[in-house]
């Protein structure tokens, strides 16, 4: 059993890291973020690198390689907020590739893996008259929309067959769009729980990413902030909840790390993903808020400024973990999966 | 990343599991008390010992298998599948062998960790005192040398099996004029001597698994001093560390049948349908796995990287936490049965209290992640 990391997987961690601490740097992201703005310059350079089409098959473009290499990017996307449709993007792709039809596959996902096209994903209600999800983080502007009701039903939207409306969310480092329209099935031949399964473990990886740096941004404060003559983080009220906020994001890293791995696995894997995913969806979205509120708390007056960064942190984690269900959506799922086991374990 | 076991690993479990399906223990006596448990114990332990499965952990040349720290792990997480009780000197094999194995002299690995393995002689650990229990470095016990003997007298508390312990694991001070760390000394004291007395502990859930220990002038000869003179803390923080070790794999399976329990009782009653229960049994189930894998992440890193990340110390503060939550659930699921004295429910309920205090509490653990893994400063302690 090996929780590491290949070297490859290494390399690509530490170059990601490298490159986002100078091309994002907080500032960077705050110019972007107070103009609602994507970092076109950037998206290109990473497109460049292949990092959108990280996961994508070779066959559509891509570069083929795992959920384990793309939880690595997400992760180091969340840790730096880089207003780029990172995330919506490659969500879009995955459920594109896993659920999508020939057609479907073969319409977007070179484009998408190659980052001339962006896409991006949201949660969506259904009538008669068709789909509406009025808040689609990385919508204004994706040129491909997947919508989700419920985790039960999708369908992809290209933008020109779309209505597409202005709608602002708190987190602004991903300018948002409402969308609308009548859709194209996805999944419908029952390939969609598995396709989400996968993206799910995407957002949940971008969700250690920001609750790791944080954490990392909380700890630095509270030694340097005084009050009463020492550092405030020698106070175990403010320290003991910084290892809660390690605690807490720790759990939901190794649920993460087990959901890349059963997803890549595959027939070792396969049969844990639903577990899995849900699972790392469920800790790393309680894990996302209740990290990031700390971080704000334990930044005290200054966390509650539009000038400290903390707050950043804290609008992704809320849209991350309502994205593609909440915790409580996917308890729900995991009590029926674990009570399946139990009652099948435990002898009459 | 490969979240599976090796074919060696593998093999191991298959052996280990075939073994204890075709070795099942006794039924767990049903009156005798205490005296009866221990007794069903000792006689497990000694089928295991026969069997060649007392310690796998051990290095071959003491009776063990030479079990790596993943096969380690697999054997207290298939004991804990199997439902089959921990040997009686689960102390002793996890605790004071590897202790001796560390920092004994050749003669006391002779002497002493044959009968450890057979389970002849039992051992248990004299380290906490009234006045020293989370500062451990404050106990007061003090030891001075009387010819070839030390002369021993104090107090220790939350000695468990001291009434069935041959040999007690003991830290005293043999120094007053040094920092507190540094004037202490690691024995191995014989319990069975009128200078020692033993008195049960008894607990909130009303039984005895601790003791205290009143030493009045107890005799320990010099070559059963461990490690040195002066060195006792160094050697003590081996036989913690190996406290915190393998134990936490067969808890962790444990908490795992407690909660897969949990949902079979919630399944027969219709509970499940309520969504409150559902959430919080899911919950649990989220807490719970998250315990196992960051059990195994702690570990694993640990055997191929040497370097444990900071896994170990939340493990045992999130499955502490996690069994509370788990008992307290019960009572809502259970229902009036869970309160009812002598039940499973009610005594798992009391039980759990203690597992945030016993072998590190919670404070303690959240100060060691803070200052070592974080970073923190330390808060000046009070003058």
């Amino acid at each position: 059993m090996d929780f590491g990391l290949s070297d490859d997987q290494r390399d690509i961690q530490r170059t990601a890291r490298e490159l986002l601490a100078s091309r994002a740097a907080p500032e960077r992201v705050r110019e972007h973020a107070e103009a609602a703005r994507t970092d076109a310059a950037l998206w290109r350079e990473l497109s460049e690198l292949g990092w959108p089409g990280i996961a994508v098959a070779e066959a559509h473009g891509g570069q083929g390689l795992g959920s384990v290499e793309l939880a690595i990017l997400c992760e180091e996307l969340g840790r730096s907020l880089a207003p780029v449709p990172f995330l919506p993007s490659v969500l879009t792709a995955t459920l594109i590739e896993h659920a999508g039809s020939p057609e479907q596959r073969e319409r977007w996902l070179g484009g998408l893996a190659s980052g001339e096209l962006t896409g991006a994903v949201g949660d969506a209600g259904r009538d008669g008259s068709g789909w509406d999800a009025p808040l689609v983080a990385g919508g204004a502007g994706a040129d491909v929309f997947v919508l989700v009701d419920d985790g039960a039903a999708a369908c992809v939207l290209a933008r020109d067959e779309a209505e597409v409306t202005d709608a602002a969310s708190i987190d602004s480092t991903r300018p948002a769009a409402g969308v609308s329209g009548a859709g194209e099935p996805l999944g419908a031949g029952g390939e969609l729980a598995a396709a989400l399964d996968r993206a799910l473990t995407a957002v949940a990886a971008e969700l250690v990413g920001v609750c790791d740096r944080a954490l990392e941004m909380t700890v630095a404060y509270v030694k340097e902030r005084h009050q009463f003559g020492t550092p405030v983080g020698a106070y175990q009220a403010v320290s003991h909840r910084c290892a809660q906020m390690l605690l807490d994001t720790e759990g939901a890293r190794v649920a993460v790390s087990f959901a890349a791995w059963a997803a890549d696995a595959g027939a070792g894997g396969e049969g844990v993903l639903p577990e899995a995913a849900a699972m790392a969806k469920a800790a790393a979205s309680d894990a996302g808020r209740d990290v990031t509120a700390a971080a704000i708390q334990l930044h005290g007056g200054i966390g509650f400024t539009w000038e400290a960064d903390v707050h950043w942190f804290y609008k992704r984690a809320q849209l991350d973990a309502a994205l593609l269900g909440g915790a409580r959506t996917h308890r729900a799922r995991l009590a029926r999966i674990a009570a399946a086991r139990a009652t099948s374990a435990v002898p009459a | 990343m490969d979240l599976t076991f090796s074919e060696r690993e593998t093999a191991f479990r298959d052996e280990l599991r075939r073994w204890l399906a075709d070795n099942p223990p006794p039924p767990r006596p049903s009156d005798g008390g205490e005296e009866a448990e221990h007794a069903w114990r000792r006689d497990w332990q000694r089928r295991l010992y026969d069997g060649g499965w007392a310690a796998p952990h051990w290095p071959a040349e003491y009776g063990g298998r030479g079990a790596s720290l993943t096969e380690s792990a697999i054997y207290f997480e298939e004991l804990g599948r199997a439902r089959v009780p921990l040997p009686a000197n689960i102390l002793g094999l996890l605790l004071g062998g590897p202790t001796l194995m560390v920092w004994g002299t050749d003669e006391q690995k002779e002497r002493f960790l044959p009968p450890i393995l057979s389970g002849e002689e039992v051992w248990c650990q004299g380290f906490s005192e009234p006045d020293a229990g989370s500062d451990l470095a404050a106990l007061k016990t003090r030891a001075v040398p009387d010819g070839d003997d030390w002369v021993v007298t104090g107090q220790k508390v939350w000695t468990s099996g001291a009434q069935h312990s041959k040999w007690c694991m003991l830290v005293a001070r043999t120094d007053n004029e040094v920092a507190k760390h540094k004037g202490l000394t690691y024995f191995l004291m014989d319990v069975e001597q009128e200078a020692v007395q033993i008195r049960p502990l008894r607990q909130i859930t009303g039984e005895a698994e601790f003791n205290e220990l009143f030493i009045e002038e107890a005799r320990i000869p010099d070559a059963n001093v461990v490690g040195g003179v002066g060195n006792g803390w160094k050697v003590a923080l081996t036989t913690l560390m190996n406290e915190r070790a393998g134990l936490g794999f067969a808890l962790q399976v444990r908490l795992r049948q407690q909660l897969d329990d949990l949902l079979a009782i919630a399944g027969e009653r219709g509970l499940l349908e309520d969504p409150i229960v559902a959430d919080a049994l899911a919950d649990l189930h989220v807490r719970c796995e998250s315990i196992r894998l960051l059990a195994w992440k702690g570990l694993t890193d640990t055997e191929r990287y040497g370097q444990p990340g900071p896994e170990g110390s939340l493990v045992k503060w999130r499955w502490s936490d996690t069994n509370q939550r788990l008992t307290q659930l019960a009572a809502d699921i259970v229902g009036p049965e869970a309160l009812t004295a002598g039940t499973h429910w009610s005594y798992e309920l009391l039980r759990a209290r203690g597992n945030t205090i016993e072998g590190g509490t919670t404070e303690v653990l959240k100060n060691i992640v803070a200052e070592r893994v974080l970073g923190l400063p330390r808060l000046k302690a009070a003058a």
